[in-house]
């Protein structure tokens, strides 16, 4: 029989080694997936982590790592601030559209003028996108009592229409030849979020990122506003006793993620991107909770996370390619590396005890 | 007394790092009271654990009527007549007093007989209870009823009550030593689990006296004064906590006309009270669980806010303030619940004593938290309220009870409040330490705070209290200077026995 044990002490090791424990798992049920899908699993999986890192074609995608790594980086760690504290921001995805229409119409606006200021302006217009779409969960949840969760996801939905619908209206490129999609931002320099420096994939968003990383950290570990924030998740009662104000922290976290999905939009939309298109929305916001959860909503295990994802992500894509595996099992096998995390998650408050049946 | 109904000897089980019982041996004899005592951690629970099928000891052997008994699981252990009452209920508050019976029953009979049987038990032993009450909307000594009924429905041979009367008022705990005479008359033994001295020597015809999980004594509790049980419990001699010499100052607490709506579905709302306290005075609050206790806590720390003039402080409107605004003005408070109220669980010391710590002890420059000085306040309450644990990087989780209630305790005191509201401040702490900590409530009252202390143990009201109210159904009862109070009078104070108008003891029921 086996018995689960509350560990006296949160296993610190563990902790710090169930994500890799949950990769190598993912690594061999995903080899099992793909062995049952016909490929060779070794094959596959060489190609998802490998490839893109010591392949032959490397050069290309190691800069691809961060431009996809910085905007799940980014949402993530303003995840994880909410969900440290028991408040669940699934709608990061609707964040992230409206943060890049938002950010991209207020560059739009300016065209064709150049100006230094111009960038700026968006970077706000893209925080504030995001920010107020998070808002919408937010006030309902302190004022009537709703659930964060429905309510932000929703958001999602209503999002993808809006982006539908300035892509074939407001902001559509009047020279773009009646497709969907506005002006490209990147022959536009004023508001072109372009490589810092060049071949290496780093631009503005990845550099925000790094920044959110580090001021999430200090937030947490070093101001009374974290240690509120994971109070209130650890024990909402203590919280109250020790005097955090419930509304003020939903309000807190769900803006400061809002904020961060809007920037990740905004910068994805200026730069890699390039343009709002009907089909701009990848699911940045739903990999960001994987990420951030993969991370142990600890910025510095989110940033390792976020560039993790970015290679299956990359990886996934060339075994699309090279070997046509298909892209579900590639969701699968991003699915199962949640999946096999929260699983063992159990282990850090828990030990597992084999005990012998009555004897008697 | 016909002979020895079950024989323990030698039993051990250890835990990884404590040895919870090293060899204990004892007999308990058919038709006894026998009383199982020692300090929180003394290795009681562990052992009736043991006889009741929970815990396979590591070594040692149990008869039962001269037969081998080593129950695997309490299952088997209640098929061969032992019954258990723990100290926590396992109840469902939702669902009526039979529904919450059938619950606990192998084979449950249909619900319509299932009622007539728990009418017939409770009319037979004195318990009234009616099952078709909702759990929730009973009082603690109820629910008490409904486990003691649920198990006396197994016509058991043992009965095992743990710590029974720490809910009870004093007019219930007559009631209930009643109920246990009728069964001791009727030939079923009682094991009789307290650290409560003036009971046992009441109730009990032998004690068994374990310390760090050794048998350290048995006596016949009758014939042993209390301080000498206690002496054996503790091991050392007691230390009893000295008042100075009272004077009392202005009126630092005035609450007034308090009322105040629950937050739970099942919680107590507060009517109207009125008290004051003055500097230098400790002011007692009995009642039993339940009757408005944590909400009372909750309107004087500021978790829960109400009319700004309800409450006072040196004069002060705080009513409307939240818990860290009237910290900064000096009231503190310590609940009840140690783990995720008082103390978040998994959180570390350090940060459990920035918690309640950060305004009076100054915690943060700028919203930054001053961690060095939250570790030496830590490490400082770790110290003065000797709270044993490794460190002050430990979980509060991981510290027993007692010693957490010390940190818990000690944290607030060594703010140096002004006003100090504290509920149950001795809950699961052993005598020793339970001493320090009524010690240092004298002391601070000394120093002129002002101490409203909620408690459920009479005797710790009465060893330090000045002046002594009760809560009962959320309305305060007068509040009258505590010395030569008499028991019956503190028992109508705290409501008298709840239900007793369907109570009647049917002396002369089937035997």
């Amino acid at each position: 029989m086996i018995k689960l044990e509350k560990r006296a002490q949160p296993s610190r090791t563990l902790a710090l080694s169930t994500p890799l424990i949950a990769v190598v798992i993912t690594m061999i049920a995903g080899g099992l997936l793909f062995a049952a899908l016909g490929k060779n699993p070794f094959e596959a999986i060489g190609t998802i982590f490998w490839e893109p890192l010591f392949g032959e074609f490397a050069f290309y995608y190691r800069p691809q790592l961060l431009v996809k790594g910085g905007p799940l980086i980014l949402i993530a760690i303003g995840l994880s601030l909410g969900f440290r504290a028991g408040i669940w921001n699934i709608g990061a995805e609707g964040q992230y559209i409206m943060g890049a229409i938002c950010g991209a119409g207020a560059g739009l606006a300016f065209y064709p003028m150049e100006s230094i200021f111009i960038f700026p302006i968006m970077i706000l217009a893209g925080a504030l996108g995001g920010w107020v779409w998070a808002m919408i969960p937010a006030l309902l949840k302190v004022k009537f009592g709703t659930n964060e969760i429905l309510v932000s996801l929703m958001l999602v939905y209503v999002a993808e229409q809006l982006l539908a619908s300035v892509s074939l209206g407001l902001l559509k490129n009047p020279q773009g030849f009646g497709f969907p999609g506005s002006r490209n931002l990147q022959e536009y320099a004023s508001a072109h979020n372009a490589e810092l420096i060049t071949g290496t994939g780093m631009h503005w968003g990845v550099l925000f990122a790094f920044i959110a990383v580090i001021m999430s950290y200090v937030l947490l570990n070093k101001h009374i506003l974290g240690f509120n924030i994971r109070l209130t998740g650890e024990a909402p009662r203590a919280a109250r006793f020790a005097g955090v104000n419930p509304t003020r922290l939903i309000l807190f976290c769900l803006g400061t993620s809002g904020a961060l999905a809007g920037l990740a939009g905004m910068f994805e939309a200026s730069g890699p991107a390039g343009q709002i298109s009907i089909d701009f929305g990848v699911g940045y916001g739903f990999t960001a909770i994987i990420v951030a959860f993969l991370g142990r909503l600890h910025p510095v295990g989110i940033l390792l996370a976020g560039l993790l994802m970015a290679l299956t992500y990359i990886g996934g894509e060339i075994a699309q390619s090279n070997m046509g595996l298909p892209a579900a099992a590639i969701q699968v096998f991003q699915g199962m590396l949640l999946f096999f995390l929260l699983a063992l998650d159990l282990l850090t408050n828990f030990r597992i005890k084999f005990a012998v049946k009555g004897a008697a | 007394m016909t002979g020895t109904l079950l024989s323990i000897s030698g039993l051990t089980k250890a835990y990884p790092g404590v040895v919870a019982n090293d060899t204990v041996s004892f007999d308990i004899q058919e038709g006894e009271v026998h009383a199982l005592l020692g300090e929180n951690g003394a290795g009681k629970s562990t052992l009736v654990k043991m006889i009741y099928g929970l815990v396979k000891p590591d070594s040692g052997t149990m008869t039962w009527r001269g037969e081998a008994f080593a129950p695997p699981e309490p299952k088997a252990a209640r098929a061969s007549g032992v019954a258990m009452v723990f100290q926590h209920f396992s109840l469902f508050d939702a669902l009526n007093v039979a529904e919450n019976v059938a619950l606990g029953m192998e084979d449950p009979p249909k619900m319509r007989d299932l009622a007539r049987q728990i009418r017939r038990v409770s009319e037979a032993y004195g318990l009234p209870l009616d099952p078709n009450r909702t759990v929730g909307d009973l009082s603690a000594g109820e629910r008490q009823r409904v486990e003691i009924i649920r198990c006396l429905l197994q016509d058991p041979k043992l009965l095992i009550m743990d710590e029974p009367t720490s809910v009870l008022t004093p007019q219930e705990v007559e009631i209930l030593f009643k109920t246990l005479n009728k069964l001791k008359s009727e030939g079923t033994s009682i094991l009789y689990i307290s650290h409560k001295l003036e009971e046992i020597r009441t109730l009990c015809d032998h004690a068994t006296i374990l310390r760090l999980g050794k048998n350290v004594g048995e006596c016949v509790p009758a014939e042993t004064s209390a301080r000498d049980m206690a002496e054996l419990m503790v091991g050392d001699t007691l230390q009893t906590p000295t008042r100075s010499t009272e004077k009392t100052g202005d009126v630092m607490l005035d609450v007034s006309g308090l009322s105040l709506q629950p937050t739970s579905p099942f919680g107590t709302t507060l009517k109207n009270i009125h008290f004051t306290v003055r500097a230098g005075e400790i002011l007692g609050l009995g009642g039993v669980a339940g009757n408005g206790q944590d909400e009372l806590l909750a309107a004087l720390s500021g978790e829960s806010t109400t009319w700004p003039d309800a409450v006072k402080v040196k004069g002060r409107d705080v009513g409307h303030l939240g818990p860290n605004a009237r910290r900064e003005l000096g009231i503190l408070a310590a609940p009840e619940e140690r783990l995720g109220h008082a103390a978040a669980p998994d959180m570390s010391l350090v940060e459990n004593a920035l918690l309640t710590g950060l305004i009076r002890k100054n915690l943060t420059s700028n919203g930054f938290v001053d961690w060095a000085g939250t570790t030496a306040f830590a490490d400082e309450v770790i110290k003065e309220f000797d709270v044993r644990t490794p460190g002050s990087d430990r979980a509060a989780r991981s510290l027993s009870g007692g010693n957490l209630q010390k940190f818990v305790i000690g944290r607030e005191v060594l703010q140096s409040p002004e006003v100090l509201v504290v509920n149950q401040p001795t809950w699961g702490v052993d005598a020793a330490a339970a001493a320090s900590i009524r010690q240092s409530l004298l002391d601070l009252a000394a120093g002129g705070a002002a101490i409203v202390c909620i408690s459920q143990d009479l005797d710790e009201l009465m060893e330090i209290s000045d002046r002594f109210g009760a809560l009962n159904e959320g309305r305060m009862s007068d509040i009258r200077p505590a010395a030569g109070l008499s028991i019956d009078e503190i028992g109508l104070m705290m409501g008298g026995a709840h239900g007793m108008e369907v109570a009647h003891i049917n002396e002369g029921a089937d035997a």
